[in-house]
């Protein structure tokens, strides 16, 4: 038989009985598009996981006090133990280093703000100039932090989108003061408003020199230095230099942790990528069933067209004539199945962009690729034993059958 | 005598149905020449279908040999004999046996299909078969909107389209009125007369009578086998 007709014969078959096809068609479809909803969901995670940390700033070196125990990135060890404080002149002495750019100390505290009666507890950062730059963040009005000694500082601080709406309302901010803690500040610049994400939010945030919020938190420490690497090749290098130097200052002892942005983003990575992974396989075994229905109903299909087969082998039908017109036939089922579950499933995957459009749920190409497949190769694989099965009728037996 | 088409020696069939054992067909010897037209009688179970089936080789002696135009076919692997199927005979059946899903034209032209033949000289050959059989305004109708005996006509257009040697009729008549019966006859003697070779199973004397020669078949076995003149 020829390939054309072979597919029209198949095609016909497949027709003749709609619902059995609609049945088979859809089973297909729905493991389909699971395989590409679920791995769109994976990926789409992973996907916003590193976005969110590229935002962050890149080339970044972090400096934790305290020793982390495994080494690697984890933050509950991370700040269990302090035993020597990570200070402003540590955060200094580490623009020495050749492969570091830039150095940006972070002091964080809360404490309480006011202005023209109005009071609220807010989230207090103290940093300097370099921290709008490392984080990526912009400016909505005025200007940041002015350079300088970072053990000196003037009273004005820049603050967030939120806390300028609710203190200031429609009344321009600039060039006010406020209180917080017990000081008074200038507000020289309002942050753009950056969101819900993850990354530091500094919509509630009231950033101020480092040197008066270390002596409004009464505290020697800092939360962290960040540190920019001259470039992407120098990570390691900083690394291995900044924690010399801390040791150094710190009497040979290690007591800081320092982690690299690409450490973090790769566990994350593989992290997410194993589970995307785990979701494609639970989805395929939806396929699996698929496979099976396909298996059943194409038994079925065989035994309805009992006398049909045995007509063909009157005809002068070969074995291998009719095991290809019922592998065709359920090949194509599996195709078309694949090929609407495919459409549903980026359809799917469309719609959760719509309603979540920070959130990049694209199918991963591998999956897309895996998922059809799978469909194409249980449903010939399952095919293989109902078409085996129509081609060893015997034609006088089957003939005689209604 | 003419050129033998068939030639059966020894044949026995044998049905064993649990511990009994049913002797469809016994020690039988048949010629058959090449354009004969032969009708097959005899009451029900006396192994006429069963006869058919194995000269049609959808069935297997379990003795005896077959030759077929000279040559023995028992022994050819079920591929062969499927070729032999598709270019040396046509079978019609009591039911008609057409695809249901498929129109008239399509039905004609599954012999060919399944062949592998190019579609170009299918619509030809199938148009011709059309015209030749008055089914012209019936190519795309399907078999449920045919008659009788425009479905039998569909299937002897079919049993004829890859020009067999033979044709092989199990009672095509057996769900027909009598004169669509005479009309299917007729276009089957037509056949004949063109120089297939005509084997009609039926238990009607009267259209048994029509042919050359009669076998008359009983319990398995050929009890009477007359020409007429
Ligand atoms: N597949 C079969 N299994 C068992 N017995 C069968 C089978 N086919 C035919 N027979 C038996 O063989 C005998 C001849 O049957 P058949 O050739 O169909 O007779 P006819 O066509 O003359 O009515 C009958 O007794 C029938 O019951
Ligand atoms: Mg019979």
């Amino acid at each position: 038989m020829r390939a054309p007709d072979l597919i029209r014969f198949a095609r016909d078959a497949a027709t003749g009985n709609p619902l059995r096809t609609l049945l088979l068609v859809l089973a297909m479809a729905i493991g389909v598009a699971a395989v590409v909803v679920l791995t769109a969901l994976g990926d789409g995670a992973r996907r916003y996981v590193i976005n969110e940390f590229s935002s962050l700033g890149t080339n970044l070196v972090i400096v934790l006090p305290g020793r982390s125990q495994t080494g690697g990135f984890n933050p509950g060890n991370a700040i269990t133990s302090t035993p020597r404080d990570l200070t402003i002149d540590d955060a200094q002495a580490l623009l020495r280093a050749s492969a570091v750019h830039r150095v940006v100390p972070l002091a964080v505290g809360t404490s309480e703000i006011s202005y023209g009666g109005k009071l609220r507890e807010v989230m207090v950062a103290g940093t300097n100039t370099h921290f709008l730059e490392v984080r990526r963040l912009s400016l909505a009005q005025g200007r940041f932090l002015p350079d300088g000694d970072w053990r000196r500082g003037a009273s004005e601080t820049v603050i967030g989108a939120k806390i300028r709406d609710e203190l200031f309302g429609v009344e321009p901010a600039l060039g006010q003061l406020i209180r917080v803690g017990d000081r008074r500040f200038r507000v020289v610049g309002v942050m753009a408003s950056t969101g819900q994400g993850l990354g530091l939010n500094t919509d509630e945030l009231v950033i101020i020199p480092v040197s008066l919020a270390q002596a409004m938190f009464n505290s020697n420490t800092l939360f962290r230095i960040m540190i920019e690497a001259s470039s992407r090749e120098a990570i390691e290098a900083a690394k291995t230099q900044v924690t010399e130097i801390i040791k150094l200052r710190h009497e040979g002892e290690e007591d800081v942790t320092v982690i690299t942005q690409d450490a973090v983003l790769a566990t994350f990575d593989k992290l997410l990528g194993t589970l995307t992974l785990a979701v494609a396989g639970i989805a395929a075994i939806s396929l699996a069933v698929a496979g099976i229905l396909v298996m059943n109903v194409m038994l079925v299909s065989v035994t309805q067209r009992t006398s049909e087969i045995g007509l063909l082998k009157a005809l002068g039908a070969t074995g291998a004539t009719i095991r290809a017109a019922f592998l065709t036939e359920a090949a194509m089922l599996s195709l078309a199945g694949a090929v609407l579950g495919y459409l549903l499933g980026q359809g799917a995957a469309a719609l959760i962009r719509q309603l979540y459009p920070t959130f990049p749920a694209y199918p991963p190409d591998w999956a897309v690729v895996a998922g059809l497949g799978t469909a194409l190769v249980t449903g010939i694989l399952f095919g293989v034993l109902p078409a085996r099965q129509a081609a060893r009728l015997d034609p006088v037996q089957s003939l005689a059958k209604r | 005598m003419g050129t033998a088409l068939i030639e059966l020696s020894g044949i026995e069939r044998i049905f064993y149905l649990g511990d009994s054992e049913v002797h469809a067909l016994r020690h039988l010897e048949l010629r058959i020449d090449a354009g004969d037209y032969v009708a097959v009688m005899g009451p029900s179970g006396s192994g006429k279908s069963t006869l058919l089936n194995l000269l049609g080789l959808l069935d297997h002696p379990n003795a005896g040999s077959y030759r077929l135009e000279g040559r023995d076919v028992t022994t050819l692997s079920p591929v062969e004999q499927a070729h032999v199927r598709s270019e040396r005979i046509g079978f019609v059946f009591q039911s008609f046996h057409l695809v249901p899903r498929l129109t008239a034209a399509e039905n004609i032209a599954l012999p060919m299909t399944l062949a592998g033949i190019d579609p170009a000289r299918r619509a030809k050959r199938v148009d011709q078969a059309l015209k030749d059989y008055g089914l012209a305004n019936r190519a795309s109708h399907r078999p449920d909107q045919l008659s009788g005996g425009q479905r039998q006509r569909v299937a002897i257009a079919r049993a004829t389209i890859m020009q067999p040697a033979m044709i092989l009729a199990d009672e095509p008549t057996g769900n027909l009125d009598r004169a669509t019966g005479e009309e299917v006859m007729r276009l089957l003697e037509e056949l004949n007369a063109r120089g297939v070779t005509l084997i009609v199973v039926t238990h009607d004397t009267a259209l048994g009578a029509r042919a050359r020669r009669q076998l008359l078949m009983e319990d398995g076995e050929l009890r009477h086998d007359t020409s007429n003149a």
